[in-house]
């Protein structure tokens, strides 16, 4: 078992290796350095001190050896914008976007499993019929589009809840969430909601299809053989089967939901990383772009890992070897 | 027991095209989408003849005209059945150009992905070795990117733009067809009438494009279908956050961004309806593209 | 002897049929025989036949679009056909076991041995606890020929090989001690050195504990080998039942004569093997009168027309053949 994570993180440290070298070369040699990384508004005299100070006259080997000493130590640039080191903006933010990614997935996965696995045995009741409809509703709408319904309806119409900002926060176990507060609680429900819509979709049909095809199993026929009780053999016998597909996409998708904080964080003015980058896009601010690709990077080789990990401690079949 | 009245023999199952509309019109709700997509398609294609009026034609719009609410007439006798916008534009008929453009950026990008992906899925199943393992990695690590973020690099590093939009929509897009070819290539290349044509010597441009291309049509337009309304909804979200295309090609996307800041002051129309006309179109080729999925499945068939 | 002692289980004019989009199947199609206490019955038939479908439809666990329409399926006084799901779980498992036949996919193979084991004694007894259910299962894992079963107990499935995982299966079966264990071809899917193991074994372990035993095969020798009696099935129907020893001596229906003349040690070396011409037809296509008229030699034109009943023969036994020599029939 631990062959395997040694394995695996030496693996990830590669692939880390490798997008470093990716973005880099982005940044580098596809646009124009200079651009990337300079305030377009400086003169001539600052261009070329700046391109001095990062080196950018020096060969193309050396620059990258700066780039990934620099990163080891954090450094990524300095934001046109706010002036400030462009990782430590993005770092500052990290945390309102990490709550909202996590609330979202508490949601779709508690609310999503037991409906994909209603669906998936009982797939003509007309329950499940409206259960599939909906969720291949909440697939097709355009995550922003769903965020501009909801404020819509439950902030402009209705005035039920606030349709931007994030809440007040509390700490509790020496981690300080919004969603501890009643305030904040109401703040992050929507969008919080609107970002889980979508991956509840993929969670029901997840369930479902591993549902469907798990119930065909002989395994299944043979354990209503010996007499189990029904409820017995959903729990347990189909349960714990359609997990390992399950928990393995969504522990990728979680990624997914990060990247897609973006839109909502833009629509709900959430004040998280996704709307740092869409902005510093908007306005050029490249070094926020490419601190925030190095960032997100990080993130998903990390969350691969644990995925990968996670699939090993669920299915006996990969962590121990068998006979045939 | 006695003589019983057995069945008559039955007709061999239809087979093709016809056994094809049979499994597919098991779902009622799949034929309602493909004929909503198929009218959606109509409208895209023929928009100019179609609208009730050009909005991007400067002259014929008024900026007396703009917010009026839908139903509402102007002074000159023209009938706004979903109401103007901002700058007086006639909802409908941008609507109707909207589609024409999001659903144009959709196919285009959807059509160059599947060809792209689907000669390097093909290959490497069928060369197999260093390319098809180098191939199918950097098609994994793509796939682990979520698509919005992989288009929003693109989009940072090479800047806004139609074709800039689309080539970033065609690399996001590439790898799922290059995966789905793959799969089922390796499924064909081991069938008997593979080795047949190589026993002829036939070469392998001619087997692969010939022979296994056609067997993995099946899947890849699965794939094809679900990719396009993604794509679609991808344009749409680029459009809305301002990334995407430019006001000169206004996709329904764009109508939507631009119509969020009225929805505070109660204009909804100038949002809702572009967001609904994006709706019924992402919704019909997913249900279209559902139905089609659950038929190519073997797990399913009983 | 054997039809002294009171049935177990009696089978009577059992139909079950598949309502499916292209037509009716009728897989099981008015099948009648009993089996009694201790005692070993072959139920013989190609894939097709209807003899899993037999065994399935006694256990309650037909899928749809399966449903049993007719006949009685009375087990120690009670009909199943009319019992409960509810009230079949508690005979599942319990007096009736049923073992598959593939291995590989019969045991969750994400769960512990002990765990499937366990669950099968504490879904029929509440009040054991979950020590004395492992220390039963440990035994029984015993009694199949397991070695180490301490040990094996918390092994996962994928860590026996096919042999051991059916053994799992019997010794799954045996746990609550049932009147009636319906094995599924348990030993197609095994390699045949073991196959000759696990038959013995199972046959020794019902004698010894008086379990009742359906052996459902398509392999006319295995029957031959462990049953005391023989039903053998074709299209849906049982068309000759009888003790296996005079089956096999004097096989009586042209389909059996078939069978056992295409058992290639019953054949001469060098001499070409037999085998029965044409092939099983389609069960939404079954033809008016015998389902094998198609195949068999002494067809004649009252086959065609009228289905053939069951005729008794000595000895217990039955045909569905017109062709019966007249001096034959009681």
């Amino acid at each position: 078992m631990t062959a395997f994570i040694l394995r695996r993180s030496l693996q990830s440290i590669v692939v880390l290796f490798i997008m470093s070298l990716i973005v880099f070369v982005g940044v580098n040699l596809v646009g124009d350095p200079v651009d990337m990384l300079i305030n377009p508004e400086a003169d001539q005299a600052e261009i070329d001190r700046v391109i001095r100070d990062l080196g950018l006259d020096r060969p193309v080997s050396e620059q990258y050896w700066y780039f990934v000493l620099n990163a080891f130590q954090g450094d990524l640039g300095r934001s046109f914008i706010f002036g400030e080191p462009a990782l430590k903006l993005i770092v500052q933010r990290m945390p309102a976007t990490m709550e909202l990614a996590l609330v979202s997935l508490l949601m779709a996965v508690v609310f999503g499993i037991p409906l994909g696995i209603y669906a998936g045995l009982k797939p003509n009741s007309k329950f499940s019929k409206t259960i599939m409809a909906g969720s291949i509703l909440g697939f097709s709408m355009p995550t922003f589009w769903v965020g501009i319904i909801l404020i819509m309806f439950f902030s402009v119409h209705l005035g039920w809840l606030p349709s931007t900002g994030r809440g007040d926060v509390a700490t509790y176990f020496g981690v300080t969430s919004s969603a501890f507060t009643l305030d904040g609680l109401s703040h992050i429900f929507l969008p919080a909601f609107n970002l889980a819509l979508f991956k509840l979709s993929s969670v029901i049909r997840l369930a479902r299809a591993g549902t469907r095809e798990v119930i065909l199993q002989d395994y299944i026929k043979f354990a209503r053989a010996k007499g189990l009780a029904e409820s017995r053999v959903v729990r347990i016998h189909l349960l714990k089967n359609i997990m390992i597909p399950v928990i393995t996409i969504i522990g990728l998708e979680f990624g997914s939901l990060i990247a897609f904080s973006t839109v909502t964080e833009t629509v709900f003015a959430w004040p998280g990383m996704g709307k740092l980058i869409i902005d510093s896009i908007y306005n050029l601010d490249r070094p926020v772009v490419v601190a925030y690709l190095m960032i997100i990077v990080v993130i998903f080789v990390m969350l691969n890992l644990i995925v990968d990990i996670l699939y090993s401690v669920l299915d006996p079949r990969v962590r121990i070897k068998g006979v045939s | 027991m006695g003589a019983s009245a057995n069945k008559q023999s039955y007709d061999l199952p239809a087979a093709g095209l016809r056994k094809f509309w049979l499994d597919f019109s098991e779902s009622p709700t799949a034929v309602i989408a493909l004929f909503v997509f198929l009218i959606i398609l109509f409208i895209a294609i023929f928009a100019p003849w179609v609208s009730p009026s050009n909005p991007y034609d400067l002259t014929s719009v008024d900026i007396m005209n703009s917010r009026l609410p839908p139903g509402s007439e102007d002074f000159s006798g023209n009938y706004y059945l979903l109401g103007t916008d901002g700058a007086g534009r006639d909802m409908l008929s941008a609507i109707f150009y909207g589609l024409r453009v999001s659903l144009g950026v959709g196919a285009l990008s959807g059509l160059v992905a599947l060809i792209l992906g689907a000669s390097v899925g093909l290959s490497a199943a069928y060369f197999g070795g260093r390319f098809e393992t180098i191939m199918m990695r950097i098609v994994d690590i793509q796939l682990s990117f979520p698509s919005i973020l992989m288009a929003l690099i693109i989009l940072a590093a090479f800047g806004k733009g139609v074709e800039k939009t689309i080539i970033a929509l065609i690399l996001v897009q590439w790898a799922y067809y290059a995966r789905a070819a793959r799969a089922s290539a390796l499924v064909e290349k081991n069938k008997e009438y593979v080795e047949a044509a190589k026993c002829l010597a036939l070469g392998d441009k001619r087997i692969i494009l010939s022979h296994i291309a056609p067997n993995c049509m099946a899947p890849l337009i699965v794939v094809g279908t679900l990719q396009t309304a993604h794509a679609i909804s991808l344009e749409a979200t680029l459009s809305f956050l301002g990334l995407g295309l430019p006001i000169t090609e206004p996709s329904l996307g764009l109508l939507i961004g631009n119509g969020f800041e009225y929805m505070y002051s109660g204009d909804f129309w100038i949002s809702i309806f572009p967001g609904v006309a994006l709706l019924i179109t992402i919704v019909s080729i997913n249900l279209v593209g559902d139905q089609l999925r659950d038929m190519f499945n073997p797990r399913l068939q009983k | 002897m054997r039809q002294a002692l009171e049935p177990i289980l009696k089978i009577n004019n059992l139909q079950t049929h598949f309502f499916t989009k292209a037509g009716i199947l009728k897989a099981v199609d008015g099948v009648s025989f009993e089996i009694a206490a201790g005692e070993i019955v072959g139920l013989v038939g190609e894939s097709g036949s209807g003899k899993s479908i037999t065994g399935f439809s006694v256990m309650g666990l037909v899928d749809a679009p399966g449903k049993i329409i007719d006949g009685s399926i009375n087990f120690k006084g009670k009909d199943l056909s009319a019992l409960s799901n509810d009230q079949m779980q508690n005979i599942r498992g319990n007096r009736i076991a049923m073992i598959f036949q593939d291995p590989m996919m019969t045991l969750n193979p994400v769960l512990r041995i002990e765990t499937q084991m366990i669950e099968a004694i504490q879904a029929h007894d509440g009040s054991i606890s979950r020590e004395d259910a492992r220390i039963r299962s440990r035994d029984t894992l015993g009694l199949v020929g397991i070695s180490s079963p301490d040990e094996r107990l918390r092994a996962y499935p994928h860590q026996f090989s096919g042999g051991m995982r059916q053994r799992v299966s019997i010794a799954i079966a045996m746990l609550n001690r049932p009147d009636l264990i319906i094995a599924d071809e348990p030993t197609t899917a095994l390699d045949v050195t073991i196959q000759g193991q696990v038959i013995s074994e199972m046959q020794k372990l019902c004698r010894e504990t008086q379990t009742a035993l359906l052996w459902i095969t398509h392999d006319l020798a295995v029957v031959a080998g462990i049953a005391d009696r023989v039903c053998v099935m074709y299209a849906g129907r049982i068309v000759e039942q009888g003790l296996v020893a005079n089956i096999i001596a004097n096989p009586m229906h042209p389909y059996t004569q078939g069978l056992m003349g295409s058992v290639p040690s019953q054949n001469q070396r060098g001499k070409p093997l037999q085998q029965i011409d044409g092939m099983v037809p389609s069960m939404l296509n079954l033809p008016v009168g015998c389902a094998f008229q198609n195949r068999c030699n002494y067809a004649n034109e009252k086959c065609s027309n009228i289905q053939p009943d069951i005729t008794q023969v000595a000895d217990g036994r039955q045909v569905r053949c017109f062709n019966i020599p007249v001096g034959q029939r009681l």
